[in-house]
């Protein structure tokens, strides 16, 4: 009785958490179609979206795995940077841009899985701190090699170099796709919040599927004790592979909604802040809490745009909100202290059914 | 010739990475946590300098030794706000977060008051260079000197860790806190001592890279602290004379990297090693192995 009631509960979060999207993006539909959104605003739209792919794929690692991932944007860039070349390749091929850029999509979440898997291989025999590191090395080794990378095709098929535009040695009927540190210019701009909110429905589905299922408390309890997870039998490497990948995939999808949004697209962008940014979305939100990530990214990215003024001590804001949530959450001392003057110890004690929150 | 000249530059480079290798070095030894911070501490240590010798005209050496006591004071400050209070958490992502919020914290406050604008760091050396094989290879006065400090600070440590009694309580601390508590050693003291002694190297880390590249920036601090976090693991984390050795082998590749293969590619290659010595030995060159235990 009580596991069905458990497993009943978990259920309805889910369906809450995505019916809060259905209903944002109902909402939001219907005052654009009312006219009552700011063209800013509705420029944000897409941006906003991406920010919440993003925060609940990182969310996946840090709060479900239990790993801090640092090189997040690394597997955005992968995601974005294949996209953006397929479709810029597929655009001649493939006349329906609705096509196009589903197969983008489909590429660019496949690209960025595969990187996650095969970082994830070395990565994931390491834990905590050195996971960490590593990861964020890996994010500058893709942002490094994105940076130097120059692709190009002529009549003769694709040439491509890590020196510069000129040893390419093209023919006249050349075109740039990669263009080292410049990146890939002229991404026709197909991303739309449409598109971004299936994507997101998409994700959720996928990721709350996952938490709640058989492979999903395996993952749980490998972040949970590793040791004790893996004296019952399970097997560590294919479920840290298995949830690393699939926030990795993500990721690139975030990155390819990213791509096809901007005109130019650099590899500069997808740095160590990025990162961080994402990070700061997971934290405030809740570790582990996918509703908590999503609120957090719509409004940490609304906010500094909505008030201007404020947008120098931005960066500030976010390190000060980092450093206290973290120890108002996680100090044994707040821990205490909020358990001493909370407010549930004035009211009556119900039954213990409560603690399961 | 031009190999001798990137030798020393990457030699020069390298003792930058292993001072502060140092600083991490012991802060993972005893708190057992990253310090993500150390970096910006470096940053700081650089800014402090330039304001005081560049901006207000002092004397260089005022300059360094302020910034010495200024970031020594900074490192115990933050360990008692920020990293302390998570020192019992449940889990070791908390403080991790926390000192990467801290990093970006000091970063953003050095934006806000001295812009994102490079500025032009006046070099505290006033060594001329030498000059070798008739002027086919020149040393700078600032690679000396960084060479220098760097041998007389791992000596020096050497002897505090092993001859006095602070130090011994450091080793005792890292070794098991528990018991170094019931021994009666100060453990929040001596974490904080630690803290001290960190981040003031990262001061004197600051000053001699702002000297020998003199762009200082509120990210001046932050790609190598990471690349000096690389130097300690690949010299073995919480090993002295590793963090030294590692450092200055990271330094050289760093360099060499940089001329022979790519120069946009260094920090990608730097990278690629810290992965490939945390596959193949982890525990780097001088670390010690440690059993887990259930």
């Amino acid at each position: 009785m009580k596991a069905k009631m458990k497993c009943n509960k978990s259920t309805l979060s889910s369906m809450i958490t995505i019916g809060m999207v259905v209903a944002a993006y109902v909402i939001i539909e219907i005052l654009m179609k009312a006219g009552l959104v700011s063209s800013m605003l509705k420029g944000l739209l897409v941006p906003v979206c991406v920010y919440v792919l993003l925060a609940v794929s990182l969310n996946l690692t840090v709060g479900i795995l239990g790993e801090l991932s640092l090189g997040h944007a690394g597997f955005m860039c992968v995601g974005a940077f294949t996209s953006a070349f397929a479709t810029k390749c597929l655009a001649e091929v493939i006349p329906s841009k609705g096509l196009c850029f589903f197969i983008a999509i489909v590429i660019g979440a496949a690209f960025a899985a595969l990187f996650g898997f095969l970082i994830g291989i070395p990565v994931l025999r390491l834990n905590g701190d050195y996971l960490a590191i590593v990861t964020l090395a890996f994010g500058e080794i893709i942002k490094n090699l994105m940076n130097v990378i120059y692709l190009g095709k002529d009549s003769t098929g694709f040439h491509l170099s890590f020196k510069d535009s000129m040893s390419l040695g093209m023919g006249v009927d050349g075109v740039m796709l990669i263009n080292g540190p410049q990146g890939i210019s002229g991404t026709p701009n197909v991303s739309n919040f449409t598109i971004a909110f299936i994507l997101i429905v998409l994700s959720l589905l996928i990721i709350l599927n996952l938490i709640h299922s058989r492979d999903g408390r395996a993952i749980m309890a490998i972040r949970d004790n590793r040791i004790a997870a893996e004296s019952v039998g399970i097997n560590i490497t294919k479920y840290k592979l298995m949830a690393f990948t699939i926030s990795a995939a993500i990721a690139g999808v975030a990155g390819v909604l990213y791509s096809h949004n901007l005109a130019i697209l650099q590899a500069k962008d997808f740095n160590y802040n990025m990162s961080i940014l994402v990070l700061v979305f997971v934290v405030l939100g809740g570790i582990g809490n996918m509703r908590g990530s999503i609120v957090a990214a719509v409004i940490l990215t609304l906010l500094p745009e909505l008030l201007r003024g404020l947008s120098s001590y931005r960066m500030l804001i976010y390190a000060i909100v980092l450093i206290v949530i973290m120890l108002f959450n996680w100090a044994p001392k707040a821990i205490e202290f909020r358990k001493k003057h909370s407010l549930k110890n004035m009211l009556p004690k119900k039954a213990s059914v409560k603690e399961e929150q | 010739m031009s190999f001798i000249t990137y030798l020393v530059q990457g030699v020069s480079l390298g003792s930058v990475y292993a001072i502060i290798a140092l600083g991490y070095t012991m802060v993972y030894g005893i708190a057992k946590m990253l310090n993500f911070a150390h970096g910006d501490v470096i940053m700081v240590g650089g800014f402090t300098c330039f304001t005081l010798s560049s901006s207000m005209g002092l004397p260089p050496i005022v300059g360094v030794l302020v910034s010495i006591v200024f970031c020594t004071i900074l490192g115990v400050v933050i360990e008692r706000v920020a990293y302390r209070p998570l020192r019992e958490a449940a889990s070791p992502l908390a403080v991790l977060i926390t000192a990467i919020g801290v990093s970006y914290l000091l970063q953003n406050v050095a934006l806000l008051i001295f812009g994102s604008n490079p500025k032009s760091f006046t070099s505290v050396v006033t060594i001329p260079a030498i000059k070798l094989f008739e002027g086919q290879v020149t040393i700078s006065g600032e690679a000396i000197v960084t060479l220098i400090c760097c041998v007389v600070i791992m000596i020096g440590l050497t002897l505090f860790i092993n001859k006095t009694k602070g130090g011994q309580a450091m080793l005792a601390v890292s070794e098991d806190k528990g018991a170094a508590q019931l021994m009666g050693i100060n453990v929040n003291g001596t974490i904080a001592l630690t803290f001290a002694i960190g981040s003031g190297l990262a001061a004197i880390a600051g000053v001699l890279l702002c000297s020998t590249y003199p762009s200082l920036t509120p990210y001046t601090g932050s790609m190598p602290g990471i690349k000096a976090f690389v130097a300690a693991v690949f010299g073995g984390i919480g090993s002295i004379p590793g963090a030294m050795i590692g450092g200055i082998l990271l330094g050289v590749i760093e360099i060499f990297g940089k001329a022979y293969i790519s120069s946009q590619m260094a920090d990608a290659i730097v990278f690629s090693v810290l992965i490939i010595v945390l596959l193949v030995k982890p525990t780097g060159i001088f670390g010690k192995k440690i059993q887990e235990k259930v």
